[in-house]
């Protein structure tokens, strides 16, 4: 290198060429650009969307979001009420949040300016604090990206006409892989808990399950339901309903996965050993139960596991209410059940089977001989349909045609069977009878959307090749000759929507006459309650209204000492509720004697 | 007559340093003659939050690691989970895993450039270069939704597709790079200032860099050629053609060229990858994470950064967390020792530019 470098001296003048020329970076009068359409600004959340589940709160690795209280959202089934609220002090824009957004409600805006001098204001709740946000989304999840998995894993069934060749249990069961992987979908947000009667520790046994301890899960289900592989099976699961996932995919399955781990316990002596629960010293306290159903199998094993001196009265030859008498065995087999029975006698609680309260043995002497009573009674009583020729030969009451087949009872149905109702009970019936040989047709009032069934056995009755006619309004059952049914007249009907709010009505169209013919006729439209035990004092004593024994949110009846539960209380009827009063009752009932003590 | 020796304190202000860091200085007059670094300022333990985080949430973190290129770091977080699970990435990913690689790679570069003149009082170049690294951060804002923290190559792929039409705009800035790169000659080496500061300045010869385990640009501008993505290729780096540069000066001139050299080859695989870059998803979804576990296991990856080799250590307990998460950085050993031993017998003036030069990057030290 020379002394004097010319070149180098010159060269950098070149740069004089840029002279006059628009700057990069800054500009007079001040530009402002856009921010880019994926930009990862401030928060929105779409407050109506939004259902609280906290799952961006959970996924924040800087803690930035807690879940609060909004004014004018209010909680219901599904929805916690609490909305997300970030504080921008701490929030990096990751944007995760954004990923594992189960409804898609939360996303990233373009606006990235935050002046105050106010630190409390960097808390910032998206949607409430900047409603204009909503038109400057940028950066959203969309289901392709998102980091849930929408898709439930796929139970194994029978195939639909292999089915009706038996009464093998449709429904097959995960296996360990498919368990893990469903379980896995889990985000525990816990809305199933909020909306289960029984308020299940359902993310809890969910989180095990995925871990891969079944034996945990078990403990965990059997802290507050002495019946989970029933439930596992038949609950009408509306945790499902109200499931995170569900909101833009397929709902977690809470009921396979309680199935799953609760099958893993294959015998009563297994299940004991796993749960092994803490079996309180006799305290010298008698419960008499009235009826062993889910209700009061709950309330007989939470006592016994408290050190009560328990008896169940139960009038049939088997413990489990409707569960055992009204659900099939192809959806919940007779050994499932017995394994669940006798484990809860192990505990130590006593089953009077065969007899019936009322006849066999008095109330009053169950009342005098215990310090509290539980009445798990039930609705055992079908309601007719009120048309002509109801009493002919052939024309039963589904209730108790599942009743006689599940007692192991041959009842000869015929080649042609119609079922009226739209409920779980009509389905059941119209699939038992389909086993039985018969083809089978559904009636019902409404819509099949309108079905209270429970839309896998709607599915199921389909598959199975079970006709359902809609919309049709049963007038008259015709006889022939020997007063044996021999066909239905029906009309169809057409849905009028109800002034009053409610769901549309089905209105009779005149002249739409139908004749279906057919072998047997069963109603399903619904049971009542037997309350004819309650003689002498206690049928003032024990107040009951509209069919329903009333109680108290402590499960108590009008009588104190005395305590009610199941289908002969709540509306729902079902067996998940059964199991919550009985819980209930449990609970209150060892309340008030432990004041006594 | 001998003059006295004082000590003095370079930094921990970032103003003229690479970063939050110190070095003691002990000098007679001008020169330097004992160099003692003093880290410390900068340590956040983001590997030990990590092993508080589960396997999605540690993602974010990774780009702190070292703010002027922060995807290599995800790069590197993302290939150890996957070696660790198994997990395939779609071909589409990993070229443009790639692009953003090698769009990282060249924004630091002309971050570096700012520095590099900045700290010899040449401050148009840096004016230019950072502006110019502007074009490719909207790049990354359009891709990734962020400028400099991009969390967007994450386990099982990259976080979103390309925006309709990128790959044009791409294209587009790289046409103006390279020509402005030409500007970059005239006003840096060409430069006569730049000529006489920088040559013959922070040497590190070949024997010292292998002693210290040196590794990038500082490596291959004493002759050593040594670059991951030849070495031990990844992504598609093997399917594309491009150079390895290096310069025997092992001065802070030899690395400068290395450099400006590297950062042609890095627009040349850009276009390559754009044309070659096939379709299809981007993302091998993970499991919800939460729960998403990793199988007991380690993993040892590397990459190529701009400052040279930088791996990470992971290791997998089976659980949902990071048991242990441990990043190798080229700065650990361009910032402490290699530079104690540089500095001595080098001019006070020329501290700033030989850090500058060796790629000491504090964040990347302190992890």
């Amino acid at each position: 290198m020379s002394f004097f470098d010319l070149k180098g001296t010159l060269k950098p003048l070149t740069a004089l060429k840029q002279f006059g020329k628009k700057p990069h970076t800054i500009s007079y009068p001040k530009e402002s650009t856009e921010a880019a359409e994926r930009y990862r600004g401030l928060h929105y959340n779409e407050l109506e969307e939004c259902i609280g589940c906290g799952n961006c709160s959970i996924i924040c690795q800087n803690k930035a979001i807690d879940m609060i209280h909004v004014e004018g959202i209010e909680g219901s089934g599904g929805d916690s009420g609490l909305r997300p609220r970030v504080d921008n002090g701490r929030c990096c824009w990751c944007a995760l949040c954004v990923e594992v957004c189960p409804t898609g409600s939360l996303s990233l805006t373009k606006d990235y300016m935050y002046v105050s001098d106010d630190a409390d204001s960097f808390l910032f709740t998206p949607g409430v604090d900047n409603p204009e946000g909503k038109e400057i989304l940028s950066f959203t999840t969309s289901d392709g990206v998102s980091l849930n998995t929408f898709n439930r894993v796929p139970m194994p069934e029978l195939e639909g006409m292999e089915r009706v060749k038996s009464f093998a249990e449709v429904v097959l069961g995960y296996n360990e892989e498919m368990a893990l992987e469903e379980a896995s979908r889990c985000i525990s947000c816990g809305l199933c808990t909020e909306v289960c009667p029984e308020h299940m520790h359902i993310p809890e046994y969910i989180n095990a399950i995925a871990a891969g301890k079944n034996d945990d899960a078990v403990r965990i289900i059997y802290d507050n339901n002495p019946l989970p592989e029933m439930c596992g099976k038949v609950c009408t699961r509306r945790c499902e309903d109200v499931c995170a996932i569900a909101v833009r995919g397929e709902a977690v399955a809470i009921r396979w996965l309680k199935r799953y781990a609760t099958e893993t316990a294959q015998t009563a002596e297994i299940t004991k050993e796993i749960v092994n629960p803490e079996i309180k010293e006799p305290n010298g306290y008698k419960v008499g139960i009235v009826g062993a159903g889910p209700a009061g199998l709950t309330a007989g094993y939470y006592l016994a596991l408290r050190g009560y001196d328990v008896t169940i009265y139960e009038a049939n030859a088997k413990a489990g209410g409707m569960t055992m008498y009204g659900i099939p065995k192809y959806r919940f087999p007779l050994d499932s059940l017995d394994k669940q029975i006798e484990y809860i006698e192990k505990i130590g609680v006593k089953i009077k089977y065969n007899t019936k309260v009322g006849k066999d043995i008095s109330f009053e002497k169950i009342y005098t001989e215990s310090d509290a009573v539980f009445m798990g009674v039930g609705f055992p009583e079908a309601w007719t349909l009120g048309i002509d020729g109801e009493d002919a030969k052939g024309s039963m009451q589904a209730v108790n045609f599942l009743h006689e087949v599940n007692a192991g009872e041959k009842i000869d149905v015929g080649k042609k069977v119609a079922v009226i109702g739209g409920g779980n009970v009509a389905i059941d019936a119209a699939r038992v009878s389909a086993r039985l040989g018969a083809e089978v047709t559904i009636l019902y009032r409404r819509r099949v959307q309108d079905m209270p069934a429970d839309w896998e056995e709607i599915e199921g009755a389909e598959q199975e090749g079970i006709n359902i006619v809609p919309q049709t309004i049963p007038v008259k059952i015709l006889t022939d000759e020997k007063g044996k049914v021999k066909a239905i007249e029906y009309l169809m009907a057409e849905m009028v929507a109800d002034d009053k709010g409610g769901r549309p009505k089905p209105v009779a169209i005149e002249g739409s006459n139908k004749v279906l013919e057919l072998d047997s006729i069963m109603g399903a439209i619904g049971q009542q309650g037997d309350y004819s035990f309650l003689e002498g004092d206690f049928e003032a004593k024990i107040k009951v209204e509209r069919g329903r024994i009333v109680v108290d949110e402590n499960q108590q009846t009008t009588d104190p000492k005395v305590y009610a539960g199941g289908d002969a209380v709540n509306r729902t009827a079902d067996a998940i509720s059964a199991i919550a009063d009985g819980f209930k009752a449990c609970k209150a009932i060892d309340a008030a004697l432990a004041e006594k003590r | 007559m001998r003059e006295k020796a004082t000590t003095l304190y370079f930094g921990p202000q970032h103003p003229g340093i690479t970063g939050n860091m110190m070095i003691r200085l002990k000098v007679e007059g001008d020169t330097i003659v004992k160099a003692t670094t003093e880290v410390g300022y900068l340590h956040r333990a983001f590997e030990k939050l990590q092993e508080k985080r589960n396997w999605l949430q540690s993602f974010t973190m990774m780009c702190r690691f070292c703010v002027p290129e922060t995807d290599p770091m995800e790069e590197l977080y993302a290939r150890a989970v996957e070696t660790i699970e198994g997990r395939e990435v779609p071909e589409r990913a990993k070229y443009i895993r790639v692009m953003v690689l090698e769009l990282a790679r060249l924004a630091s570069f002309m971050l570096w450039y700012g520095g590099q003149n900045g700290s010899l009082g040449l401050y148009t170049m840096g004016q230019w270069s950072v502006g110019d690294r502007n074009y490719i951060l909207d790049l990354f804002e359009e891709l990734t939704g962020g400028r400099v923290y991009h969390m967007y190559i994450w386990p099982g792929g990259v976080r979103r597709d390309l925006p309709k039409g990128f790959e044009q705009k791409v294209i587009k800035t790289m046409d103006y790079l390279e020509k402005r790169l030409g500007d970059y000659d005239d006003l840096m080496f060409d430069n006569a200032i730049f000529k006489k500061r920088t040559q013959g300045v922070g040497i590190v010869d070949k024997d010292t860099a292998v002693e210290h385990g040196v590794v990038g640009a500082v490596l291959r501008g004493c002759g050593i050629k040594s670059d991951i993505r030849i070495d031990e290729p990844y992504e598609v780096y093997s399917k594309l053609d491009f150079e390895v540069p290096t310069s025997e000066g092992a001065d802070i001139w030899a690395r400068a060229l290395v450099r400006r050299q590297e950062a042609r080859q890095s627009i040349r695989i850009i276009r390559q990858v754009i044309d070659m870059m096939p379709g299809g998803a981007v993302y091998n979804k993970i499991p919800n994470p939460q729960k998403w576990k990793l199988p007991k296991g380690d993993a040892y990856v590397r990459v190529e950064s701009v400052r040279g080799e930088v791996g990470l250590y992971a290791v997998s307990d089976g659980g949902t967390m990071p048991r242990r998460i441990h990043l190798r950085g080229a700065a650990y050993v361009h910032g402490i020792t290699l530079l104690e031993d540089v500095l001595v017998g080098e001019n006070i003036a020329d501290v700033s530019a030989i850090m500058n030069s060796l790629g000491t990057c504090p964040p990347e030290i302190e992890r």
